[in-house]
């Protein structure tokens, strides 16, 4: 489904991906995991459309993505919900919400589906109207998942969602990415919490100083210690 | 006595909050384009003088002045996009002095042109006829006309009011202000979107421009100082922000009209004075966001 091959990137005169290969077959939990700085976000924003200075070839369902502009890479079924979250400040959760379904052609339904991401996640339905700023980190993550989700993309892509969250909100969250799998949403994943991680995931990749370095399925890698330590302890 | 100072300061008052609603006009447009593309817009006073000049145009030709207020704003609206679209587009991503010194120019360039096509004396513009004489506003007379450029003026503020809030595009607008990226993310055609906001922009200057026609005449160089003035109004209520454009707006107007009363060889220091205050104590301004300009 999503194929990268030689992906390079650069930021400014440093070298930051350096020949990445990765495939994400539908319907898989892929997680990209690796040191801070090692080259993590950098991928998935190469692959969205967020990094300038790209070489190589990021394919998805057949298509090349790195001709199109990142507006364009959402309307082929592209997701991705970043580190930061970037929840809109000043706006309220459920025009939060709107903004995920704005371009969509979905957007027909957007009462019908702004109803039911409050279902999937009833936290932001008790704060609808709450200026969005004003949510705990934890629901912050919650509402940028869920407005990158209500446009239903076939593959999304996650930096870190697990990251300053409380552990009860954790949990939800890595059971919401095991519905998402289980309705056919793609999922690649980048995660500091490596074990949480692999206990959901089929595949993962090592990445290295913009390097691929290892890859194996998530159960090898769970029990792989030696690359663990060498490669992801913080 | 006592009473009749009363009446001045309360007819003062009404004239500088006209005076105001013009600053609002183009402080609204500037304050859009600075928020949404951070394009510091130097070429605002130009395309309000343009405004004038187009409406004085339409009117020499027999178009009344109803119609001329709405052709105006479209016809340097679409300019607006046609700038936008050719010579600020290719700098994006360049940082603010690029199309600060390309709006600069572009400015001067307008002026020239409108120099040679009408010539370096200004035109008076008449008042339309059902806009003229005065009416009673409890203070006393006031000029009708006057009255007419504050009452448009909140018909265009509700307009762009519920435009923002209530239309998708709105929300787009509100949303890319503050994070145009994921906006794009999200699906958005950004550039579209800068385009469309540029021509409001330029628009609204243009639609002051009309407005401000009948007060005071138009000559090629109207739009140097009312632009320095709608600067200081967009500093003074925080760039980027539409509250605070409107709010110091109207409160340069007034402190320029008022300041015209008491002393008028100080009413054009006043509203820097004004700005260098509000900026010592709030160096945002009233509605801005800190680190905006960093």
């Amino acid at each position: 489904m999503l194929k990268i091959r030689d992906l390079e990137a650069w930021y400014g005169t440093s070298y930051v991906l350096q020949k990445v290969d990765i495939d994400v077959e539908r319907g898989e939990i892929v997680c990209l995991i690796g040191r801070n700085g090692a080259g993590k976000t950098t991928t998935l924003k190469s692959v969205i459309g967020l990094v300038e200075k790209v070489r190589g070839s990021v394919m998805f369902e057949g298509e090349e993505m790195l001709n199109l502009p990142a507006h364009a890479r959402f309307h082929r079924g592209l997701a991705y919900v970043p580190e930061e979250r970037r929840i809109v400040p000043g706006l309220d959760v459920r025009d939060n919400l709107r903004l995920g379904l704005i371009a969509s052609k979905l957007k027909h339904r957007e009462a019908e589906l702004v109803a039911e991401a409050t279902k999937i996640f009833p936290r932001l339905a008790e704060r609808i109207n709450q200026n969005a700023i004003t949510l705990s980190g934890g629901e912050q993550q919650m509402l940028a998942i869920a407005r990158a989700l209500i446009a239903r993309p076939k593959l999304i892509m996650l930096d870190e969602p697990s990251e300053g969250i409380m552990p009860v909100l954790v949990d939800e969250m890595f059971d919401l990415f095991r519905q998402l799998k289980a309705q056919g949403v793609t999922i690649l994943l980048v995660e500091q919490n490596v074990e949480r991680a692999l206990s959901v995931a089929d595949r993962a990749y090592v990445i290295d100083h913009g390097v691929i370095v290892h890859h194996a399925s998530a159960e090898a890698l769970l029990a792989d210690a030696e690359i663990q330590e060498k490669y992801c302890a913080v | 006595m006592a009473d009749l100072t009363l009446q001045l300061l309360g007819l003062q008052l009404f004239t500088g909050i006209a005076l105001g609603a013009l600053y609002v006009l183009l402080a609204i447009g500037l304050s859009l384009i600075f928020g949404m593309l951070t394009v510091v817009n130097f070429a605002h006073g130009a395309f309000y003088m343009l405004g004038a000049y187009v409406g004085l145009w339409l009117l020499m030709h027999g178009v009344n002045f109803w119609t001329a207020l709405i052709l105006v704003p479209l016809a340097i609206g679409a300019l607006g996009l046609l700038v936008e679209r050719t010579l600020i587009r290719p700098l994006y991503g360049r940082g603010l002095d690029y199309p600060l010194l390309l709006t600069f120019g572009l400015s001067y360039m307008i002026v020239e042109l409108v120099r040679v096509f009408f010539g370096n004396t200004g035109y008076p513009v008449d008042t339309p006829d059902v806009l003229q004489g005065a009416v009673d506003i409890g203070v006393g007379y006031f000029p009708l006309y006057r009255l007419f450029v504050i009452a448009a003026t909140v018909v265009v503020l509700v307009g762009l009011w519920l435009f923002l809030e209530r239309t998708s595009f709105g929300l787009i607008v509100r949303a890319g202000a503050r994070d145009p990226e994921i906006v794009r993310i999200l699906g958005v055609n950004i550039a579209r979107v800068w385009l469309i906001v540029f021509g409001i922009g330029t628009g609204l200057a243009g639609l002051a421009g009309l407005l401000a026609a009948p007060l005071q005449g138009v000559i090629p160089e109207m739009g140097g100082p009312i632009l320095a003035e709608s600067f200081v109004v967009t500093v003074v209520g925080g760039m980027g922000s539409l509250l605070g454009a409107v709010v110091a707006g109207l409160l340069v107007g007034v402190v320029v009209s008022m300041t015209s009363l008491f002393a008028p060889e100080m009413s054009r220091v006043a509203i820097f004075a004004l700005m260098a205050i509000v900026l010592l104590l709030r160096p945002q301004g009233f509605f801005g966001r800190a680190g905006l300009m960093s």
